[in-house]
């Protein structure tokens, strides 16, 4: 056992980082979000709802967080349609290679997320590496528009970043399924594919909410994705975040719109513990 | 080399009689590592039979190989006139009871036990009432609705048993299903599992480590060592007649008496008996229990042929074992024998004691390598 004084000085750091770099900033955040701006510029310390209230009525920053939670879900859907079957076949079938496909995997999280975004620029703009390849071929005569500043960019982008955040958690759980339970399986008649469903599947799928969770929640708060490719449909909140803390110059509207989110995500965090704890079964 | 000892199965194992599980000359080498070498094994249906060995010896190599998770490297696998080993294991009318069950954690006891049935889409209304008679068989009908998480070891134990018997395999493995049990429950699950054997007449291939375990459970013992048979035979065979210094020492224990044959005579130190192997050296396994106390009456000299050899030595070491006592005596001639009697207490140590033997009960046995058991070890 350790004693009082050691679990003190070990637990004191921790605590007062979070104290003072997430408590004391949400604390004030909160108190932005009661308050208002006046018309010359200043923040109005007096208590009301006007914010939530602005959020609410005006159709801009709820068609915005619908747009935003619309390209967050097909990033999640996307990335878990890449990441998992890519972790199936590493975590069950890539034999030897496992840990240098592994590693492959890994390698582009240590590159800077801005240089992945910018390379996206370049492949899809109309000058970009796609469109000279398209007319190079003749499959087009004039470069196609609709692929850089679009939704559909920033859900590419968002897609090609986020992969490897839901491929973790999910090669992660399929390599905690023990493996003669899969010998079990086929032992009682089971063909892999129906192992596969009945017993790799289910026992993976606390991975897969984490995955799951990671691609929507961290796509939910981008904002240098659709600042970059989205143009002005591919807009999230976040954007109007930033440009209300920025040029705007309404911080109060601004912390109501992020303490919204942070309901939000909160939310969809525990929805998701709760769910994974339901399907684990070490 | 195996040494098939019983002649009712040496007469199944001869061609045109097939024998329902014939392993032909199976090998097993992981790279440069042989771990079977040219197994061939002959099982009848409805037979009991332990492949037993040290960790290391391939059984459980041996039983993945029957149950279709390894491939062999050489030989065949026939199961009642039918290949067996070019089958991916869920064709194959085997099951296997894990060692560590392998019990699906996202499944009730019920779904467990029902799965294979299920795979086999078997109607909801014959699932329901063989599960339900599986899981009474093996006496868990309480816990249909349990988790697999939410129950003993023991009882995790026996829900594997019945989710492999519930399919009604013509081959049923085992591959050390009671080495995670303590040893109380273990020795209940032993009795237990023979007799449910013998009611459903499956043919059961059963894997330890635990020669005693063998000896108890099964019809016909399989001794695998560094990857060969050392010796196929029913456990009192294997026991009274050990084919060689290997499987004497490793079932049971044993004396080892290094002799030297002359003209019929065996001389082992100052201990000579008659034999009729040739001239040279020998290895001849004495049993402890075979050697007692000599009696007073000096007429007792054994049969003609079956002359009684007397010798005296002094006690070194006496451990109680309940009803026998285990004896290390040091002989006049330099020998340490290990003797096994009925418990009594010795007046002396350092008196000589005069011990006897029956020549009868030296069995001559074939040199193998002694790996990690020696002549010390009791």
């Amino acid at each position: 056992m350790f004693s009082r004084a050691y679990r003190t000085a070990v637990a004191v750091p921790p605590l007062v980082w979070v104290a003072v770099f997430l408590l004391v900033p949400y604390m004030l955040m909160f108190c932005y979000s009661f308050w208002s701006v006046s018309e010359s510029g200043t923040i109005v310390h007096s208590w009301n709802l006007d914010n939530y209230h602005e959020l609410l009525t005006k159709p801009v920053y709820w068609e915005t967080l619908l747009r935003s939670m619309w390209i967050a879900a097909r990033v999640m859907f996307f990335s878990m349609l890449l990441g998992y079957p890519l972790a199936y076949f590493l975590s069950f079938h890539a034999g030897g290679r496992k840990d240098l496909y592994y590693q492959l995997v890994i390698i582009p999280l240590w590159v800077s997320y801005l240089v992945r975004a910018y390379a996206w620029k370049t492949i899809l703009g109309t000058d970009g590496v796609l469109n000279t390849l398209l007319q190079y071929v003749h499959l087009t005569s004039h470069p196609l528009d609709f692929l850089l500043y679009s939704p559909f960019a920033v859900v590419l982008t968002l897609t090609h970043i986020y992969t490897p955040f839901t491929f973790l958690p999910i090669y992660a759980s399929l390599e905690h399924i023990p493996r003669n339970l899969v010998e079990a399986s086929h032992d009682l008649g089971a063909t892999p594919a129906q192992t596969f469903w009945r017993v790799i599947f289910p026992l993976s799928i606390p991975g897969v909410l984490a995955g799951a969770t990671f691609a929507f929640v961290l796509s939910l708060g981008d904002f240098l994705a659709p600042l970059l490719l989205g143009g002005p449909s591919g807009i999230m909140i976040s954007n109007i975040v930033v440009s209300l803390f920025g040029a705007a110059y309404n911080w109060p509207l601004g912390a109501a719109i992020s303490l919204c989110m942070l309901a939000l995500v909160l939310g969809l965090i525990l929805f998701s513990e709760r769910l994974e704890k339901k399907w684990s079964f070490s | 080399m195996a040494t098939t000892s019983e002649p009712a199965v040496a007469t199944r194992s001869q061609p045109g009689s097939a024998s329902f599980l014939s392993i032909r000359s199976v090998a097993k080498h992981f790279g440069k590592n042989v771990v079977l070498r040219d197994i061939s094994l002959e099982i009848a249906e409805g037979e009991f039979l332990t492949i037993l060995g040290e960790s290391g010896s391939g059984k459980t190599t041996l039983l993945r190989i029957l149950a279709g998770f390894e491939p062999s490297t050489a030989g065949e696998v026939w199961m009642s006139g039918e290949r067996l080993d070019t089958q991916p294991p869920y064709r194959r009318r085997v099951n296997t009871v894990f060692q560590s069950y392998a019990l699906f954690p996202h499944m009730t006891v019920e779904r467990n036990v029902g799965y294979g049935l299920a795979i086999a889409k078997r109607p909801a209304a014959e699932i329901e009432s063989r599960v339900s008679e599986a899981l009474a068989k093996v006496k868990m009908s309480a816990y249909a609705k349990s988790k697999p998480s939410k129950i003993s070891g023991g009882q995790q134990q026996r829900i594997a048993l019945a989710r492999a018997l519930v399919n009604r395999p013509r081959l049923l493995l085992l591959d050390e299903p009671l080495s995670a049990l303590d040893a109380n429950l273990r020795r209940q699950m032993q009795v237990e599992l023979k007799a449910l054997q013998r009611e459903v007449g499956i043919t059961f291939i059963f894997v330890t480590h635990d020669q005693e375990e063998a000896m108890v459970m099964s019809d016909r013992i399989a001794l695998l060592r560094s990857g060969e048979l050392e010796q196929v035979a029913s456990p009192r065979e294997i026991y009274n007649r050990p084919a060689t210094s290997y499987t004497a020492q490793f079932i049971g224990h044993t004396n080892l008496l290094h002799a030297d044959i002359r003209r019929g005579t065996a001389s082992c130190g100052a201990l000579q008996w008659s034999t009729s192997l040739p001239d040279g050296a020998a290895l001849f396994s004495l049993r402890p229990e075979c050697i007692r106390p000599a009696s007073s009456a000096p007429a007792a000299t054994g049969s003609p042929e079956h002359p009684t050899i007397r010798f005296r030595a002094r006690l070194r070491d006496q451990a109680f074992h309940g009803a026998t006592d285990l004896l290390r005596v040091e002989s006049d001639g330099g020998l340490i024998f290990t003797i096994r009697t009925a418990s009594r207490d010795f007046p002396n140590s350092e008196a000589s004691l005069e011990f006897e033997f029956s020549a009868a009960d030296a069995i001559p046995v074939r040199a193998t390598s002694l790996t990690s058991i020696s002549m010390e070890h009791v």
